[in-house]
């Protein structure tokens, strides 16, 4: 009996500093976001604010299937080249004879077979998901790098959706945001309700007792890249209705660090098996409202890597003391 | 024999294919397949590439591997300890920075200069170190993010101080020969590379630290267990490799003299190719130095080649990251699979012709029910007794599974006590004229034991033959031994490639796996005598004074080694088709021998044994209880004389009262029977033989 109440003393105990950790991301967004507002005379505009969320939706939305792919402890390094690829590839598509609709499903399936050839590598190659990503992503890009000769790429002028998307509003809310909102809810009632949530959750937790209790963690792996890939193609489809056009470039930022930062911040651990779309959604607010200071701040683009870099470390080591990494589950070639 | 026969015979006599298991056994077998690929590089664009080989692109391409190496090096310690740094590119960039800036600007000495880089290279490293050893961090994303934080850094500090770095000139005269200066034609900087290679290479493979470092690498939590201080080794790992780094930058700015803005971007990328090329696992535990210069090298002469050949930057970064997934694809499945293939292909069995048996329809050999009628000591109470001896007080001492020697008292053999704890699994006994027993044990090699029960070791080595890939001076299946008049102890060891609980493998294999040794308790020294016999039991020194006889199992015969006298070193066949396998033999109280047979032979094993693909398929498919194996049921006892005739035997069809012998010893007008895979002792009376005789007797003169 003692036994019993220790560990649901530890599971409230356990409970309630998840729910601190939350807690005080958004504490900390709130009060930024006052600060940044009081000290700050160009934040509170609405001009600002639009913009903001509008970054956010695309930061939001990678982290999203970041999040995602986390959760079932994995990592995709990916996101951003094939992002950038992808819908670079579609956009010459359509310049090549296919109708711009025709063009944008093309990169689809080339952008699916991308994260299934990335899910393969890790799922049944046993190749260390975050070296499988991170050179999966070099390959990505330099394919691109090699088949485009422009490093940007303007969509077709008078695609109307490409426009509504990008600057359209609904209801006074940016339709770009909603797209976002509607990704988020999705992968949240996914992983909540349906049965093959509950086994990326597994798979996170503890993969060698996931597939030893039956569980097919090899397709739930790939499917996860799969996803992950899709949703970084729909983020540069948003991204192209944004600015009408892509920048294959941007795989040379940050970004997928800035991602990063959002999943970890949010209270996602890199050890799998917990978090879920409301962290990401904490998160993605803070470095949003973050970012936009230190622009408006007039900060350089340097040191805004300096600063964000240091969060995102103080973030990953956080996370390594409070979550540790797990010794009895952790493989040998887990680095 | 038929012509196929002889092919067969031939082709597994000139073709020995154990050898494959052995080398895939072997530490540097790992670095195979990173040499070959090197060599292939080399030979396909040593042929299409201009100027390949010429001294000028061979000097460039040295100084190149000397620094890239040093890097690699760095990466490999990293690597080697579990882990990885991603920032080596950002750490060079920043070093190197350092050293211009010390060298050119501030006109320092080389020493001042080395000492500043070296300073801003640990300083880099210790926050890596500090990051994943101490805190435990994920090592990939954590170096991942420093590599952004180290660049940023350079990239503020970079652009303020680059004018001053390319308007001045280094003071240093050192610090330009350092660059540009050539000892025997070589860079200077490729001989300070190998000589830092070679000392690490002495540190990695025969230093304490080296040792942690795989350990901790291998089995972080087997290392912690064993006492390393994992979180300090793992730390020091990341500083090492961070100095390496900064060595490498100190050439370089002394090579090149100045730096872009984009110095050391995607080093890490081109760093990790080269290690993971080279065979340095991931996953950590495994690696060398030598791994890693051959990585280096095959990355260089690689993206050398290519830019040579006029390949656009892209494709050229495209097709390296393409070689470092198939690198790292195949090294995963290496490191995963390498046991399997090693099961696969260490059992090989090979062609064995056994001669016709002796027939047992009629002869010596008749089968009969002699060993129905034996009595029994410590039944339920024994267990696994493969050897039996007796001292002169009639004392009984057995082995057992548990690695213990017994000793039973006379006279009806119902008490024992545990006369000494060895450990392994204690076969063969003898006493040497003072009273000390010597035992060989499997697993362990021949052991001493005094009459008050101490336990030392007297031989687990013998020399390392030199045609054998496999080091097989360690023993690994000590089988039984016997004392010449001189005190020498001549012992078989059964087989040098299969462990004790693996012996029906070697009987599959049925190969002169086997080896006699001797070794001399007066000097201390261990000789291999005779090498290729087929799993060699039994020994026992004969009347004559110039000769051993010995029994191979698998081969179903008994020989005899002349130690001494005018045939000395020559083998003699004493009886030659014997209808079982057999193990021990001892005297007999008439100055005859006797010989136990632990099974008899069957048709579709002997006729398997002309086989031997057959054979190896049956290893590869058929799992292991399944295998064909020699039938350890019905055995008997028989008596053989000096010339190798059967004079007698004794059996006990169906095995009632004693299934499978191994061993018998005649004491004092009784034969005590053994076996190892039995839970009790028989004993049989002999009413015709000498009442009074003892085994230690015919050894060493009776005391008066």
């Amino acid at each position: 009996m003692v036994s019993t109440e220790q560990n649901a003393e530890q599971s409230r105990k356990r409970g309630a500093f998840k729910v601190t950790q939350e807690g005080v991301v958004t504490a900390i967004a709130v009060v930024l976001f006052i600060v940044f507002s009081v000290v700050l005379d160009r934040f509170l505009t609405q001009g600002n604010i639009l913009a903001l969320l509008k970054n956010v939706a695309i930061l939001g939305m990678l982290a999203v299937g970041m999040g995602f792919v986390v959760v079932g402890r994995g990592i995709d390094l990916t996101m951003v080249a094939v992002m950038v690829v992808g819908v670079a590839f579609a956009i010459w598509m359509s310049t090549q004879g296919f109708g711009f609709g025709e063009a944008i499903a093309i990169g689809a399936v080339l952008v699916a077979l991308c994260g299934l050839v990335t899910g393969v590598l890790i799922a049944v190659a046993e190749v260390p998901p975050i070296f499988a990503t991170l050179a999966m992503a070099s390959v990505v890009y330099g394919g691109g790098r090699v088949a485009f000769t422009s490093d940007v790429l303007y969509a077709p002028a008078g695609i109307e959706w490409l426009t509504y998307i990008g600057s359209g509003n609904l209801f006074g809310i940016p339709v770009s945001v909603l797209i976002f909102a509607l990704v988020a809810a999705l992968i949240a009632l996914f992983l909540k309700f349906t049965r093959f949530g509950r086994f990326v959750y597994a798979t996170g937790d503890n993969p060698a007792a996931a597939r030893t209790s039956g569980l097919p963690s090899r397709p739930v792996v790939i499917t996860q890249y799969v996803i992950s890939a899709l949703i970084a193609y729909g983020a540069g489809i948003l991204l192209t209705g944004l600015v009408s056009g892509i920048n294959t470039r941007l795989y040379n930022s940050t970004l997928i660090y800035d991602v990063l930062l959002v999943v970890v911040l949010g209270g996602i651990s890199l050890s799998g098996g917990q978090g879920g779309v409301r962290n990401v959604l904490v998160g993605t607010v803070l470095v949003g409202i973050l970012i936009n200071g230190m622009t408006i701040m007039n900060f350089s683009y340097t040191s805004q890597n300096l600063i964000k870099s240091v969060i995102l470390l103080a973030a990953l080591a956080f996370d390594a003391v409070i979550n540790p990494r797990d010794e009895q589950t952790s493989q040998s070639g887990d680095i | 024999m038929s012509l196929s026969q002889s092919i067969v015979r031939w082709r597994y006599r000139l073709l020995p294919d154990h050898v494959m298991g052995e080398i895939l056994n072997k530490k540097w077998a790992d670095s195979a397949i990173p040499f070959f690929a090197l060599v292939l590089i080399v030979a396909i664009f040593g042929s299409i590439v201009p100027r390949f080989f010429e001294f000028s692109t061979m000097s460039i391409l040295s100084a190149q591997v000397a620094e890239l190496g040093l890097v690699v090096l760095g990466l490999s310690i990293v690597m080697i300890s579990g882990g990885i740094d991603l920032s080596v590119g950002s750490t060079f960039a920043l070093t190197v920075t350092t050293a211009l800036y010390m060298m050119n600007v501030q006109g320092a000495s080389l020493g001042t200069g080395l000492v500043a880089t070296l300073g801003v290279g640990v300083a880099c490293g210790a926050i890596n170190g500090f990051l994943v050893g101490i805190l435990r961090m994920r090592a990939f994303l954590t170096t991942l993010v420093t590599l952004i934080i180290y660049r940023s850094i350079f990239d503020i500090v970079f652009p303020k101080i680059s004018t001053d770095i390319v308007m001045n000139y280094p003071e240093s005269p050192v610090f330009e020969f350092l660059g540009i200066g050539l000892i025997w034609g070589l860079p200077v900087s490729f001989l300070l590379m190998a000589l830092v290679s070679i000392a690490l290479h002495i540190v990695l493979s025969r230093g304490r630290y080296g040792w942690r470092l795989m350990a901790v690498g291998g089995a972080r939590r087997s290392a912690h267990n064993a006492g390393i201080n994992v979180r300090w080794t793992v730390f020091s790992a990341y500083v090492a490799c961070s100095a390496f780094v900064a060595l490498a930058a100190f050439l370089f700015s002394a090579r090149i003299g100045s730096a872009a803005s984009d110095i050391g971007a995607g080093l890490e990328l081109q760093a990790l190719t080269a290690t993971v090329l080279g065979g340095i696992s991931l996953g950590g535990g495994r690696g060398s130095v030598s791994k890693a210069l051959m990585g280096t090298l095959f990355v260089l002469m690689l993206s050398n080649s290519l830019l040579a050949l006029g390949i656009p930057g892209p494709v050229n970064s495209l097709l390296l990251g393409l070689i470092l997934v198939v690198a790292v694809f195949l090294d995963v499945r290496w490191v995963k699979n390498r046991h399997k293939l090693l099961r696969a292909v260490y059992i090989s069995p090979t062609y064995n012709k056994m001669p016709p048996a002796i027939s047992t329809d009629d002869g010596p050999m008749e089968p009969n029910d002699r060993l129905r009628e034996v009595g029994v000591i410590g039944l339920g109470t024994m267990d696994g007794a493969e050897d039996v001896i007796f001292d002169r007080d009639d004392n009984l001492y057995t082995g057992s599974r548990h690695g213990d020697i017994l000793r039973w008292f006379p006279p009806d053999y119902t008490r024992h006590e545990v006369f000494a704890h060895i450990g392994g699994a204690p076969m063969g006994m003898v006493f040497d004229a003072a009273g000390n027993m010597s035992v060989c044990v499997g697993g362990m090699g021949l052991y001493q034991i005094t009459p008050e029960g101490k336990v030392s070791l007297q031989t687990g080595e013998t020399n390392r033959s030199w045609t054998s890939v496999a080091d097989d001076s360690v023993m690994k299946l000590a089988d039984d031994c016997d004392i010449l008049p001189d005190g020498r102890i001549i012992f078989s060891e059964a087989t040098v490639r299969f462990e004790m609980h693996d012996w029906y493998a070697d009987a599959l294999e049925s190969r002169g796996n086997g080896r006699l040794i001797c070794f001399d308790p007066k000097t201390g020294t261990t000789k291999t005598l005779k090498n290729n016999l087929i799993f060699p039991n039994g020994v026992c020194t004969s009347y004559d004074g110039e000769s051993v006889l010995f029994a191979e199992s698998w081969a179903c015969r008994i020989s005899r080694y002349y130690y001494a006298g005018p045939k000395a070193g020559t083998v003699e066949r004493v009886i030659e088709g014997l209808p079982g396998y057999p193990d021990n033999i001892n005297r007999a109280s008439d100055g005859t021998y006797w010989l136990a047979l632990m099974g008899s032979r069957t048709p579709a094993l002997d006729l398997s044994l002309e086989m031997p693909a057959f054979r190896r398929r049956m290893a590869r498919r058929v799992s292991e209880d399944a295998w064909l194996m020699p039938n350890l049921n019905t055995g008997c006892v028989l008596k053989f004389n000096e010339k190798g005739e059967i004079l007698e035997s004794l059996w006990d069809l169906g095995g009632q009262k004693h299934p499978m012998i191994t061993s018998m010893r005649e004491h004092k007008g009784t034969l005590y029977l053994c076996g190892i895979f039995n839970n009790r002792m028989g004993t049989l009376k002999l009413p015709d033989a000498d009442q009074t005789w003892c085994g230690l007797d015919s050894y060493w003169r009776k005391p008066e």
